[in-house]
């Protein structure tokens, strides 16, 4: 199921392999997330593909006894390259988590902008600049913009997971990595973050970590579905959803399992 | 009527002059209380809750007792004249309350940052197998008798400091109001130090508790926007968990004010104002140490019984500020606020 061959092919991985300790959690996965479109990655519990997300933004080493072998990709370079630093790499990937993750003690507008101010990014005008873009292209600039100085726990936990969309756009990366956003909001809350990420394609490359299969079919271009740390099959999402190719997948869209 | 058994007894008089009929929540609560075992368990435990805060009060009233024949004579100017003649009957209190405050501000100043690195270290930094044994060590700290921290003070801390750590101080900050004169041994600084030693334990175990009671998703928000491990520390984890830090240094802070043998021992007992942390100074819990048991004259014993309530009102004051902080801080959110 190649992409067409004129997407620009932005984050690629080859024959991935996640551990912790002697344990692969996942194996030799090879993937391609083109520029420009939303992948979603399916599959049960326990299947790999948070620790797959975090792979790809250098997270899983942090986890105790985690490691990986295989390449990963951006723009054609190996992030796990001994020359790369993998502070400068998570601001070129920015990752959202399930859960809401605000800073408590800061206002709206810190929050955002924490991410430039590690950076070293000062200067009040072009913070003010970028808080108020990240927040527009979050889709919460409307909600907030009389109230930055407000506490971010203010917010409803879908503001707060939009808060925090914002607060990885600001830093302006090329591959969002969403680990299931949407896990802790209500349909509404749920809703506005799903129609984000059609938004958000146009500058962003997302990749989106789903429990939800129908979720995975409203959003994405792509879909992988893991299973048990293999990647069993990735295609366009309306294929992968009416015509699958391999028995498991079916299964498992099909409620079967999982 | 017909479920619940009627004592005959009260019978006639509900029929003549039918009473309130018992509301449900009424009824449920004498079925609750039937167990005689329960209600008895109840009041013996109520009883031994409120014993608590009537300790405190009567404590207070018993130094109020105490102390008012010279609250009577010296009036507040007590806490802020400095004369203290036993002979002449003349009390004032003010070197010990300064001696009592700068120690212990002087031991926060060293204690804090190294408290708060140690539970940094331990919960963001060091390799698993040695948080525990650090911590442990730590902690064992706080198990030394404080008249083995006094001993220590005399016999290697002060000849330290006399050769290694004030002449270079001297030499550079001599000129300054807090490190003139000329330096004997027992001081503020030596108290102070002492009081440090003594204290990181408690302000490095609390903080390091509350710094593991931080989400991991915290930190994990932090690095994954491209913090490193430090700025991760500095902009989510220590925010998260101030209201508990500051509790842990005011409970530091509790305990320096009150420290008494290991002070006494180093810091020298000058009943004297000097800004020169190489002077010697007094403290309030050292000044009714020595002098309690061989005080001359009721004056004199009233003068240290109010000593003694000044302790008490500082040491109050300390803790009902400390609680406005940590609530002001907290509102609502930072972990360890509700353990304090």
């Amino acid at each position: 199921m190649a992409p067409p061959a004129d997407a620009r092919l932005r984050l690629e991985t080859v024959r991935l392999t996640a551990l912790f300790g002697r344990r692969a959690v996942l194996k030799d996965v090879t993937i391609i997330f083109p520029a420009h479109t939303v992948t979603a990655v399916i599959g049960p519990s326990g299947c790999g593909k948070s620790t797959f997300l975090r792979c790809l933004n250098r997270m899983h080493e942090l986890s105790e006894g985690g490691w990986v072998t295989g390449r990963v990709l951006l723009d054609g370079a190996d992030i796990y390259d001994s020359h790369v630093d993998p502070v400068q790499l998570r601001r070129r990937i920015g990752m959202v988590f399930q859960r809401p993750t605000p800073f408590p003690t800061m206002s709206i507008y810190d929050n955002v902008a924490a991410g430039l101010r590690v950076n070293g990014h000062r200067g009040r005008r072009e913070l003010d600049e970028v808080v108020e873009r990240a927040l527009r292209q979050a889709a919460l600039w409307d909600e907030v913009k009389d109230r930055l100085r407000a506490s971010a726990l203010a917010l409803s936990g879908g503001q707060q997971q939009r808060l925090c969309i914002a607060r990885a756009l600001a830093p302006q990366p090329e591959v969002l990595l969403l680990d299931e956003p949407t896990a802790s909001l209500d349909p509404a809350g749920t809703q506005r973050i799903e129609e984000l990420c059609h938004e958000l394609k146009r500058l962003y490359t997302i990749v989106i970590v789903t429990h939800n299969m129908q979720q995975a079919a409203r959003v994405s271009d792509y879909t992988a579905f893991f299973y048990l740390g293999d990647l069993i099959e990735v295609g366009r999402t309306e294929e992968l959803f009416t015509r699958p190719t391999k028995e498991q997948t079916e299964a498992y869209i099909t409620g079967r399992f999982g | 009527m017909t479920t619940l058994p009627v004592d005959p007894a009260t019978t006639p008089d509900a029929v003549s002059a039918p009473a309130p009929t018992p509301t449900p929540q009424a009824e449920w609560r004498t079925l609750r209380g039937r167990n005689v075992g329960d209600r008895l368990y109840r009041v013996t435990l109520t009883a031994l809750a409120l014993v608590l805060p009537l300790l405190l009060v009567t404590l207070l009233a018993e130094l109020v007792i105490g102390a008012w024949p010279a609250i009577q004579r010296f009036g507040l100017p007590f806490v802020w004249t400095s004369v203290w003649d036993p002979v002449a009957g003349v009390f004032g209190a003010a070197p010990m309350i300064f001696g009592t405050l700068a120690s212990s501000l002087l031991a926060l100043l060293i204690a804090v940052p190294l408290a708060l690195g140690v539970a940094i270290y331990l919960t963001e930094f060091s390799p698993k197998w040695l948080r525990q044994p650090i911590a442990f060590l730590v902690e064992l700290l706080a198990a030394i008798p404080s008249v083995v921290y006094g001993l220590w003070g005399i016999f290697v801390l002060i000849p330290f400091l006399r050769s290694y750590v004030v002449p270079p101080l001297r030499a550079a900050l001599g000129w300054t109001p807090f490190f003139s004169g000329v330096f004997y041994g027992n001081s503020l600084l030596a108290g102070g130090i002492i009081l440090a030693i003594m204290i990181v334990p408690y302000i490095a175990a609390v903080s390091r508790e509350v710094l593991l009671a931080v989400p991991a998703n915290q930190r994990e928000a932090a690095i994954g926007m491209g913090a490193t491990r430090w700025e991760a520390v500095w902009t989510a984890v220590v925010p998260y968990g101030r209201a508990g830090l500051i509790g842990a240094i005011i409970l530091g802070l509790g305990r320096a004010l009150g420290e008494t043998m290991a002070v006494t021992m180093v810091i020298g007992n000058r009943h004297d104002i000097s800004l020169s942390v190489l002077q010697p100074a007094y403290t309030m819990a050292a000044a009714i140490a020595n002098e309690f048991s061989e005080a001359v004259g009721d004056l004199h014993l009233a003068a240290m019984f109010e000593v003694g309530l000044v302790l008490f009102v500082i040491t109050v004051i300390v803790n009902a500020f400390a609680r406005l902080l940590i609530w002001r801080v907290a509102r609502g959110t930072a972990v360890g606020s509700r353990a304090l």
